[in-house]
């Protein structure tokens, strides 16, 4: 089990209390895929992914990344639970969408990187770590129905 | 590799962050330290390991120096860092996974202090120049 101190979860409240989930949603996954361009590969049928402008003006990018982030919004607001949250979630990234999950850590690294940029010096050390945590412990969920 | 893109990357936002290069350097630093606190076995030799401090700030400004050589050789890091490289690898030996660790943190920090600059392509080339300055720190070990 999880533990969280005091400052964890207030931290974690208080950063996703101030992201816009469609515009943070959209830049990290779009950066995902220029940082790590092999990412693209579950990408197939998401149109025009040639170069770096295309994939920050893609439309169906920005709606998927505003997915991930309501999905990670789910384990925000069940954060003694994100193993069971995450259970089937996991199942489907396994079974049906074959993601490596490798990927998972690639994604999380980018939204720390657009968080940081969004907060500026109230990204402290505490807080990135206690993000940081937070992202593993969703990472480590998604990972576990993998077989 | 680093393509001319990436160099003219890494090299036009250089100028902005050796203005600041000390801050930068210690920030990143002591960021590191929070967050990745098993990379504190290798300085347990400070007093005070607390950002701000005097041994963070010092040696934040260290690593910047490190850079700084490492953009100037920036066509031939192995030769640029050979010197740097024999040092990690014989006195201090750290770990080079820690290499990635501290590029995270150095990278965090840019779009902390730049984040208009550090779009995702300035970012695709500094993560690309962090992974050749380690590949080039990592060369004497083995």
């Amino acid at each position: 089990m999880v533990v969280w101190t005091d400052f964890e979860r207030a931290t974690i409240a208080d950063i996703f209390s101030k992201l816009d989930y469609e515009a943070v949603g959209g830049a990290t996954l779009a950066r995902c895929l220029i940082v790590y361009p092999w990412t693209q590969r579950y990408f197939g049928n998401f149109g025009n992914l040639y170069n770096a402008a295309a994939i920050m003006g893609n439309p169906m990018i920005a709606k998927h990344g505003t997915t991930i982030l309501h999905g990670l919004d789910r384990a925000v607001k069940n954060m003694d639970n994100i193993k069971a949250t995450y259970a089937e979630l996991s199942v489907l990234h396994s079974e049906k969408l074959h993601v490596d999950p490798d990927n998972f850590k690639l994604l999380s690294d980018c939204l720390t990187i657009v968080v940081a940029a969004q907060l500026g010096k109230a990204f402290s050390g505490e807080v990135q770590a206690a993000f940081q945590k937070f992202l593993s412990v969703v990472v480590s969920a998604l990972g576990k129905q993998y077989h | 590799s680093l393509s001319s893109k990436d160099k003219d990357a890494v090299k036009a936002l250089w100028g902005k962050i050796a203005d600041k290069a000390e801050e930068i350097g210690a920030d990143a630093l002591g960021r590191m330290l929070a967050v990745y606190p098993q990379t504190k076995t290798y300085f347990s030799h400070w007093k005070d390991l607390s950002p701000g401090s005097a041994p963070v700030n010092k040696h934040g400004k260290t690593i910047m120096g490190g850079l700084v050589d490492a953009v100037a050789s920036i066509d031939d890091l192995n030769a640029g860092l050979l010197a740097l490289s024999e040092l990690h690898a014989f006195t201090l030996r750290v770990d080079p996974a820690n290499f990635k660790i501290l590029s995270h943190c150095i990278l965090v920090q840019l779009a902390v202090k730049f984040p208009k600059d550090f779009t995702p392509e300035v970012h695709l080339s500094y993560d690309k120049f962090f992974s050749a300055v380690a590949r080039a720190l990592a060369e004497k070990y083995r």
